[in-house]
């Protein structure tokens, strides 16, 4: 059986399902299904124990996270740009503790206040890092509202595994898109032991979460640490759909609302005979550098973002050098449309 | 030979990294024995601040984490109602707790946390070369008020703990001072009922401890002592606040 739900609570809802236990967060548009649906389901029937906060500040709500999470909960919090911007005190603390956690962005125009209408503008925020230091997070990019709800799932399981912060990155439109999902009963992977947490240190020396290394070379150790894990992660995490690659001529690159509107265009040409092939990144970090790796330059890519040319970087830095990458992009409030891409397409053959 | 004294089981045998004359030693051994005496220490989980007791987890042997500067009471919030049967309480410095931290000290405090909180008033920056701090006195020099502290410029004391005693969900409020052996067994009985508060799940208290810094009051262990009692007592007077 389906359950109608929007992008939001297809988050809330698979996060639930993945057993977290705790939720701290702060109002913002376009989230705001999110974090009503938490305070909703949390505290009460199946979901009893479970702790909800709506903090004073997103820096309290990323700190409380942080602190759920050192104390060894499934914790989430989710927001969108502005107020992603003030956690990224707090993600960069999460990261170089080595907490896992879930932080989702449903992004809206920017910069500045920038207006409520989807984007896909904090990409480099997202993917990057976002705050200071060297660090990463596992930056994952539904789709549609089933995706939302799947990914949102798995998103815990990757955290708890790797020990990293992980990020959900939807857009306004995704999050407030309603669409028939398909919950799983089936419960997640028991979650790992974390002999890390803080959890009072009975029959065992104290535990200690912290991001502060003083002694000589030893900070340099702990990001030596991380590195070495971001490339297992790079190894095993990058994840991507492909549709019609093998014979493709020109490949349309897009993710998350995006890449659902370049799919119309790419079906509607496939049926007029073009070779015309799309590629849709779900992991943006680490991104699936693979199916680029074809040396032919015969093949164009055109990438379609809701940016000014931030997806294109890592588009231009996976595909081969012989390879022409062209690009569409509006942001803002404009949305490439499917007859767009497929005039631009058009030009390309 | 009986032992009639010895170090808390609740601190670790690491020599602290404090300036000679530093009221922090002081205060960490006064929540240790508190822990101790409560029966505590594989119960307790504590957040320590950023400032110069950033480490404080180094000395103290129970479960710690680290806080962003100014976040440890959202970080506390956390930690406490994921472990309600856990003794949880920060451990903040002035310019954590009452300049960066304010929202969240505000806010903790106004929920009406089940918390305990160790606030260390010593009137100026420490870890960072001795700034104007939210409790630096007026007339105070610190490296950013060379002048001393003018109410034109940088405005006055903040009273943190008056301001927090208007809140309902604040149970209990002392101001104490770490300036004789009298005073710093007033300290640690303030300390332990702060604890003794939360396991009786009075909700937000906090004890807000005078202590001195030499280094950065430009005088000797001695003269620090006496400027707390004859001037810093003044604008921010013992007792019982809430």
């Amino acid at each position: 059986m389906k359950t109608l739900l929007s992008g939001n609570e297809a988050i809330a809802q698979g996060a639930l399902d993945a057993g977290c236990n705790f939720y701290a967060g702060y109002p913002i548009t376009p989230q705001n299904e999110l974090i009503a649906y938490m305070a909703k389901q949390m505290g009460k029937g199946r979901y009893q124990k479970n702790v909800f906060i709506q903090a004073e500040s997103e820096l309290a709500a990323i700190s409380m996270v942080y602190g759920a999470a050192a104390a060894g909960a499934r914790a989430m919090t989710s927001s969108s740009s502005p107020g992603i911007s003030l956690m990224q005190e707090g993600i960069s603390y999460l990261a170089g503790a080595r907490l896992p956690a879930l932080i989702v962005n449903i992004m809206r125009g920017g910069p500045g206040l920038g207006n409520i209408a989807p984007a896909q503008a904090d990409y480099f925020q997202a993917v990057r890092g976002g705050g200071h230091g060297d660090y990463h997070l596992i930056v994952l990019a539904p789709a549609s509202v089933q995706e939302a709800y799947n990914l949102s799932r798995q998103a815990f399981d990757l955290a708890d595994k790797y020990r990293v912060p992980v990020m959900v990155l939807g857009d306004g439109l995704l999050g407030q898109m309603m669409e028939p999902v398909k919950l799983s009963v089936k419960k997640n992977k028991p979650a790992l032991p974390k002999r890390w947490a803080l959890t009072g240190c009975r029959g065992r020396k104290p535990n200690i979460v912290k991001s502060f290394f003083m002694h000589e070379g030893e900070l340099e150790q702990a990001n030596l640490k991380l590195q070495q894990n971001y490339r297992i992660i790079k190894r095993s995490c990058a994840r991507f759909e492909g549709l019609f690659l093998s014979d493709a001529r020109v490949i349309v690159v897009a993710y998350g609302t995006m890449a659902r509107i370049a799919k119309g265009a790419v079906g509607k040409l496939r049926a007029a005979g073009k070779k015309i092939g799309l590629l849709r990144p779900i992991s943006l970090w680490p991104f699936p550098r693979q199916p680029f790796s074809i040396k032919n330059d015969k093949v164009k890519y055109l990438v379609v973002e809701m940016s000014y040319g931030q997806l294109l970087d890592d588009v231009r830095l996976a595909a081969a050098s012989c390879s022409t990458v062209e690009f569409l992009g509006r942001s803002g409030g404009g949305i490439p449309s499917e007859e767009q891409i497929i005039q631009r397409i058009k030009r390309m053959f | 030979m009986e032992k009639i004294f010895g170090r808390s089981q609740a601190l670790t045998d690491l020599p602290t990294h404090y300036c000679p004359g530093c009221g922090h030693g002081i205060a960490h051994r006064l929540v240790a024995e508190c822990v101790d005496e409560l029966g505590l220490r594989e119960n307790t989980i504590a957040v320590a601040p950023v400032g110069c007791a950033v480490v404080a987890y180094d000395y103290w042997n129970f479960d710690c984490s680290e806080a962003a500067h100014g976040r440890a009471l959202a970080v506390a919030t956390a930690i406490k109602r994921v472990h309600p049967q856990k003794l949880v309480f920060t451990y903040q410095g002035d310019g954590d707790l009452a300049a960066i931290g304010t929202n969240e000290t505000v806010h903790a405090a106004n929920r009406g946390e089940n918390l305990s909180v160790v606030f260390i008033n010593n009137a100026v920056y420490g870890m960072t070369g001795g700034q104007l701090a939210p409790t630096t006195l007026l007339g105070q020099k610190t490296a950013t008020s060379l002048m001393g502290r003018q109410k034109a410029l940088h405005g006055y004391p903040l009273k943190i703990s008056e301001m927090l005693a208007i809140l309902p969900g604040v149970y209990y409020l002392e101001r104490v001072a770490l300036v004789s052996p009298a005073e710093v067994l007033r300290a640690k009985r303030a300390i332990k009922q702060a604890f003794q508060n939360q396991l009786d799940h009075r909700g937000f208290s906090l004890v807000e401890v005078l202590s001195p810094c030499p280094t950065y009051w430009g005088l000797s262990p001695q003269e620090a002592i006496a400027w707390i009692e004859n001037i810093m007592q003044k604008e921010f007077p013992l007792g019982r606040i809430k």
